[in-house]
């Protein structure tokens, strides 16, 4: 491809389809542009004016209530008029194409689409058909696509990463669990690399991990207490118990005994060490709930930085175009 | 051209205040000189309530055309807004415009019972009905021509710097 279909001409964001490719200063710029709207919300009035009189799209055509929620939240504190299309359970079983529902909703006067869709590729599909028919004015960002890339997750964990560590340069961190079906492992992976860290793990069974792991800049480890000594963050994945395909695991019981996160094995982490997860959680699957409550889960602000960051992501796009 | 000496400025700006001001009032400097400013007529004043600061990127009349500044910082107001006697602080007086942004991300913090406006320079040229309450000096200057608050150690200082675009 001759340019990042994520950035325009002058090198700005465009669209948000993925955390690969992203140069490290439009990353940091994301990050840096989080920080003041994480102040928004400590105020009386939780709303900017900055997307007043701006029309979102929330195309969901895979459910997902948190993701949905959070981008509905950040829209709307940027003060955007927000509609939520449920679409697994609408047009597109009665026939309707992908690129016909985002004709229709461009003719709704449109101004951004956030997409998540079962096919990977799907919002870099419609990202393509609006510039194709001279529609560019209109902004996508990718809320998840197939096992592709989940990038603004991987953005706000990058933000609580800097919150709590400040320097990517001197880190270890271990990404723990089922690799192979996650979009959010490959978006963070993409963006650790790029914003510098030296030491990244990956630490799942066999079963659950990629091939292209190690081309991906990740050390592999099969054993959890090997993986996890002496690292500064652990960011733990959810089992996708929907994707599993045939027998990739014995039971769920045998994999929290193997790869579950308990105090006990993140005890050979450092002792300032911080543990993120994605959510929503299985307790008890991959993670005990002596650490999801602990003192080093730093779960539930990934929430709160997540709305800020989607913030951010949608303030840089929608603006500029006039 | 000769610019006017900001330290002389700033103590004009707080001899004008002084006579104005209770303990309670609190300052709100906008971004980037005015915060320097704010803080040095805290003390000045000696004030109680620490100053707060705006950034007002969030609120500018020109995001649509021109995106979202590259360096937003966070707004911070460290005391309760309902009911306080304000005064925004800014190096210089110009379109107006900022301060139009700054009075509605003020009002986003709640109901003050007053907002003033204290500017070191006044240099015509408004777009909005905009007047400062307290003004250390007017400057008239070439349109194309753009001042600003600098800070030379210890001290403010005025530079005079090219127009953008």
């Amino acid at each position: 491809m001759a340019r990042n279909p994520q950035l325009n001409k002058n090198g700005e964001l465009q669209h948000l389809l993925t955390t690969e490719g992203l140069p490290r200063d439009v990353i940091t710029r994301i990050l840096d542009t989080a920080e003041p709207f994480a102040g928004v919300a400590e105020r009386e009035v939780k709303k900017v004016p900055l997307l007043r009189g701006k029309s979102v799209f929330n195309l969901f055509f895979e459910n997902s209530t948190r993701t949905r929620t959070t981008f509905e939240i950040a829209a709307k504190r940027l003060s955007a008029d927000v509609i939520n299309l449920n679409i697994a359970t609408s047009s597109t079983n009665k026939g309707e194409t992908l690129l016909d529902t985002v004709d229709n909703l461009a003719a709704m006067q449109a101004d951004m689409f956030v997409v998540r869709h079962a096919s990977s590729g799907a919002p870099y599909l419609i990202a393509q058909h609006l510039e194709a028919t001279g529609r560019d004015h209109i902004h996508v960002v990718n809320a998840g696509d197939g096992r592709h890339a989940h990038p603004t997750q991987g953005l706000l964990d990058m933000y609580t990463i800097r919150h709590y560590k400040r320097d990517f340069t001197q880190l270890s961190v271990a990404i723990v669990g089922d690799i192979l079906h996650s979009r959010v492992a490959r978006s963070q992976i993409h963006a650790l690399t790029t914003l510098g860290v030296p030491d990244l793990r990956a630490i799942a069974p066999k079963t659950l991990l990629p091939h292209d792991i190690e081309r991906l800049g990740c050390r592999v480890y099969n054993d959890m207490r090997e993986g996890l000594r002496g690292v500064d963050v652990v960011m733990m994945l959810r089992l996708q118990n929907e994707r599993m395909q045939g027998s990739l695991l014995p039971s769920a019981q045998e994999y929290f005994k193997f790869f579950g996160l308990t105090e006990d094995k993140l005890a050979v982490a450092k002792p300032d060490a911080i543990v993120l997860h994605p959510g929503p959680m299985n307790r008890g699957v991959e993670i005990d709930s002596a650490v999801a409550d602990g003192r080093q889960a730093v779960i539930l602000p990934q929430v709160t930085f997540g709305i800020a960051v989607r913030m951010a992501v949608m303030a840089m796009l929608a603006g500029g175009n006039a | 051209m000769s610019l006017p000496d900001a330290e002389k400025l700033l103590a004009d700006l707080a001899a004008q205040m002084r006579p104005q001001v209770t303990p309670d009032t609190a300052l709100v400097g906008l971004h980037t000189g005015g915060v320097w400013l704010a803080q040095r007529l805290h003390a000045l004043l000696g004030l109680t309530q620490p100053a707060g600061s705006l950034d007002v990127s969030f609120y500018r009349d020109d995001y649509a055309q021109r995106g979202l500044s590259r360096d937003t910082r966070s707004s911070a107001l460290p005391f309760d807004v309902e009911g306080r006697h304000l005064i925004l602080v800014d190096d210089v007086l110009h379109t107006g415009r900022t301060i139009r942004a700054a009075l509605n991300e003020l009002f986003d913090y709640g109901r003050p019972a007053k907002v003033e406006l204290a500017v070191l320079i006044d240099r015509g040229g408004r777009q909005l009905p905009v007047a400062p309450t307290y003004c250390a000096t007017r400057l008239d200057l070439a349109e194309g021509t753009r001042v600003k608050l600098a800070q030379d150690g210890e001290r403010l200082a005025l530079r005079l710097l090219p127009e953008q675009e």
